[in-house]
């Protein structure tokens, strides 16, 4: 194992966050703390309590999610965009490193950085809301397996993506409402029975539903489910990259 | 001479379907300084780019001191530094960090010594802490071979390294060239300055179309492609060659005043006592004779240009 060549992309990738600090984790933050004034806020007089939670405690570990999950995208993206779009990629494809050390090196700095971002935005909220964690040692999990796995899928998208457009796209059109009808700020116990049914092919319905679970115990689907759904969501993205690096998909042809 | 680098019948068809290399055989020697020549568009970056393992290859295989590319990679790589034609860099890091991460890429101990002495000897040791996008254009070109350098490389690829570099410069990289050939790297570089391969090459290859035309040592490839020239000067201006004269390859130069002969050294007869003869008979006189051998840049056009 090229231990050396991990940690160069990694120390590279973080670099790049120390420098763009304000987009990295400055405005992820200012934007969750608009959603706590919309939604906690102005809903949240409305709708009092959900599963004995009241609303601004209940909608913390969505709103969460929702910056984790699409920051981990956009981070992990651009982060393998950039280098295929300015050519420096030459040089990670003529080194002696195998395909899981480029990833382990990219997704790593990628999750990383929207790790700190969601106990950030955890910190953030504990000041305006009262929070409780039930099961930190869970909590931590989803958290990292969000994290890795939506990295992953956002290194995929840099590299299937021959466009800025293309890259914005995903993350907008797929990821941000998925994510908001995943139930980061409602139960899904809320909707009609039909929508509840159409909300169980939705992936972020799982992950949502276990990393609240960890603070509250509260959940829509069953925990073991939502691990299931997380881990087979985590393989499938592996197995992706594994096929691009043996075929060289937009990268050696 | 033992081979550090063996490519054998090796095509690239790019998924637009345009094939760029058509079943190169090509073998580098260890240790040696090759310059691979072509025009545009011959296929000179792409057959480096498999080498380096930057393309799939389409069909055939590469050596690499004896490892496969694409199987044992991690050898064949490690032994490789490529300096790429493009000038591509991450604009926002600066000098040290950049050339730093390089050598970690390629799994090598962080050695600060190591880089400085680099560094230095490419003149960009006062540049270490400045940001790449505040260098010249040339300065960059040179960040890129110390990146290529910094991981102590066995193999240096450098493709058209002196592009857009000033003469001064230029002359300071073939020193730094030769010096690392006499460390024992092996080093292949291609170029359009033909005078850069003259200077440099202990031997050519010419590419044209995907093909290798032709690899010979330079001198050979002088001798044996040279076609030499004959100057007569003439001591009455001609205004046109004499019919009797018309058997030979002649051109007339200075207003009439010289008498051009082209003649190939490899022929069996290079004709010469038949034309003095013949200038003889048809009266006509001169004052001097001089021949010269025409550079490698006219052997080139004429490989490149020969219909094949
Ligand atoms: N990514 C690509 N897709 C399709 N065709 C390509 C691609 N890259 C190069 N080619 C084509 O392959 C041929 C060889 O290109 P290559 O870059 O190897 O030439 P070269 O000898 O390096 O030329 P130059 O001296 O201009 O650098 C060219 O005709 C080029 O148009
Ligand atoms: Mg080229």
């Amino acid at each position: 194992m090229n231990l050396r060549a991990v940690r160069a992309i990694y120390l590279f990738e973080m670099n790049r966050t120390w420098r763009t600090i304000a987009q990295s984790i400055v405005a992820p933050v200012v934007s969750t703390v608009l959603y706590f004034v919309v939604f906690g806020g102005a809903i949240g007089s409305r709708i009092t309590e959900v599963d004995g939670v009241s609303y601004g405690t209940f909608i913390v570990p969505g709103l969460i999610m929702l910056s984790v999950l699409t920051q981990s995208v956009a981070n992990a993206s651009f982060g393998i965009y950039i280098p295929r779009f300015t050519g420096t990629i030459y040089e990670v494809l003529s080194a002696p490193i195998t395909f899981f050390e480029i990833v382990l090196g990219y997704v790593g700095a990628a999750a990383t950085k929207s790790i700190i971002l969601g106990l950030i935005i955890l910190g953030t909220a504990s000041l305006i809301v009262p929070l409780h964690v039930a099961h930190p040692f869970w909590m931590m999990l989803f958290l990292v397996l969000t994290a890795v796995t939506f990295s992953l899928l956002g290194f995929i998208i840099g590299i299937w993506a021959d466009s800025f457009e293309k890259l914005q796209v995903v993350p907008l059109l797929v990821i941000t409402p998925l994510a908001f009808l995943g139930g980061s700020f409602y139960s899904i116990n809320m909707l009609p029975p039909f929508w509840q049914t159409v909300t169980l092919f939705n992936p972020m319905v799982y992950l949502i539903s276990g990393f609240r679970w960890s603070f509250y115990e509260i959940a829509d689907v069953s925990l073991e489910v939502s691990l299931g759904m997380v881990t087979l969501f985590l393989v499938v993205c592996l197995l992706m990259i594994r096929w691009i690096f043996k075929t060289g998909y937009r990268l050696k042809d | 001479m033992e081979s550090i680098i063996s490519v054998s019948h090796l095509s690239k068809t790019y998924a637009g379907g345009f094939q760029a290399l058509k079943a190169v055989d090509l073998d580098i020697e260890k240790g040696e300084i090759f310059a691979l020549l072509g025009p545009n568009g011959a296929g000179k970056t792409t057959l480096i780019g498999i080498i380096c393992g930057i393309l799939n290859p389409s069909e055939g295989s590469v050596h690499v001191g004896g490892h496969d590319i694409i199987e044992d990679f991690i050898k064949t790589r490690s032994m490789i530094g490529l300096v790429p034609q493009e000038l591509t860099t991450d604009t926002f890091e600066t000098v040290w960090t950049t050339v730093n991460f390089s050598r970690g890429l390629f799994g090598k101990k962080a050695d600060p010594k190591h880089i400085e002495d680099l560094l230095r000897k490419l003149s960009l040791w006062e540049k270490k802490d400045s940001r790449i996008m505040a260098l010249s254009g040339g300065m960059k070109r040179r960040v890129m071979i110390a990146k290529a350098l910094s991981h102590e490389p066995k193999v240096l690829f450098l493709d058209e390294p002196t592009a857009g570099v000033d003469v001064e410069l230029r002359k300071d990289m073939w020193e730094v060239v030769k010096v690392l050939r006499e460390s024992g790297v092996t080093i292949i570089l291609t170029t359009h300055y033909i005078e850069e391969a003259e200077e440099m090459a202990d031997r050519i290859g010419v590419i044209n179309n995907g093909e290798i035309v032709l690899v010979d040592t330079k001198t050979e490839l002088m001798r044996k492609l040279g076609t030499k020239q004959l100057t007569v000067e003439l001591h009455q201006a001609l205004d046109s060659i004499p019919a009797a004269l018309a058997a030979h390859d002649l051109e007339l130069a200075a207003d009439g005043t010289q008498l051009v002969y082209t003649y190939d050294t490899q022929a069996e007869r290079t004709g010469i006592t038949s034309l003095l003869n013949e200038l003889n008979q048809a009266g006509i006189k001169f004052r001097d004779l001089s021949t010269s051998q025409s550079s490698l840049e006219d052997i080139f056009v004429n490989l490149v240009k020969r219909p094949s």
